[in-house]
């Protein structure tokens, strides 16, 4: 039997949660442990200037380089799906940044507490666009050598984000970060 | 699906010629609204296979099922800018079926699904 005419397929709606933070704090780790399948890995095309190739007009005679990002997908159920990315480490891919946060549900501030230093440009980005975000510091090898309350104090956050920790290695302690960012989101449009 | 061996393009190609090779001089994706989740997936009665390239082919089975833009780009191995031109073909060709992904904060019942399937996995 043929139909002719309007597609009968359905096409699910896409959705998309940001794991970001400095090199090295565990992002594709936690993408990993919670994704249906293993990580994947797309790249944008960049001048070596760093800017974003959009256009494919004279590549040939230019040095070009590429931003790799690392994402990965739980599916919820027939109508909606959910992706992870990764953001890519290096800072000077902010227009990567702006398009994965661009419609994001929000975004997990991965923290070493080793170097948090290097995830103050994450919390700046999101706290400057307004993008619902919560901090997980990712108590490696189980180390948690600072509290919940240390740690906001030292990134000086809002009393509103909130900060959670976590193994990123474990599925189930990486769902309850997932869990936690979207209810911080489903709470932020409440407030509205 | 075509293993990589069947790509008529070789490593002596180069990385940089190669994907511009693959969209054969085209530049620039026609239609906008590809983001990195946009689902796309190939239409229930597609047209005529045989004139489509080895890559559209490809992509046409990989969507057999929905996927994402990010999805088949990875798959395919290719930058997702050369993935763009491509797909754009198939959707003018009415081959491929787009959900056009929304650039706004998903409401309230979308976020409920969200968190009941993250708590069921």
């Amino acid at each position: 039997m043929v139909f002719v005419g309007s597609d009968q397929l359905t096409v699910p709606t896409a959705v998309k949660i940001v794991i970001a933070g400095g090199f090295g704090t565990g992002k594709t780790t936690m993408v990993a442990s919670v994704s249906e399948i293993a990580p994947l890995r797309t790249e944008e095309l960049l001048t070596e200037a760093g800017v974003h190739v959009d256009d494919l007009v004279g590549i040939e005679g230019k040095d070009m380089t590429t931003v790799a990002l690392d994402f990965g997908r739980i599916t919820i159920n027939t109508k909606v799906v959910l992706y992870l990315f990764g953001t890519p480490g290096q800072n000077r891919f902010w227009f990567m940044w702006d398009e994965l946060a661009t419609g994001a549900i929000g975004a997990v501030v991965l923290v070493d507490t080793r170097r948090l230093d290097s995830s103050f440009p994450s919390i700046d980005f999101f706290e400057h666009r307004d993008i619902p975000f919560i901090v997980a510091v990712n108590c490696f090898d189980g180390a948690q050598s600072y509290t919940v309350d240390e740690v906001r104090h030292a990134l000086d956050l809002d009393e509103q984000i909130p900060v959670m920790l976590c193994d990123a290695r474990n599925r189930e302690s990486s769902k309850a970060v997932l869990v936690g960012l979207i209810q911080h989101s489903m709470n932020r449009l409440a407030a509205v | 699906m075509s293993s990589r061996e069947d790509w008529w393009y070789d490593e002596a190609a180069g990385p940089l010629v190669r994907p511009y090779a693959m969209v054969r001089g085209r530049t620039r994706p026609n239609a906008p609204d590809l983001h990195l989740v946009t689902q796309v997936r190939a239409a229930s009665f597609a047209s005529d296979q045989t004139t489509l390239s080895v890559e559209h082919r490809e992509i046409m089975s990989l969507c057999a099922r929905p996927l994402s833009v990010a999805e088949v780009a990875a798959y395919l191995d290719v930058p997702l800018v050369v993935v763009k031109v491509l797909l754009s073909d198939l959707i003018e060709r009415g081959d491929v079926i787009v959900q056009s992904s929304s650039h706004q904060i998903p409401d309230r019942d979308l976020l409920q699904a969200v968190l009941d399937g993250v708590r069921g996995i």
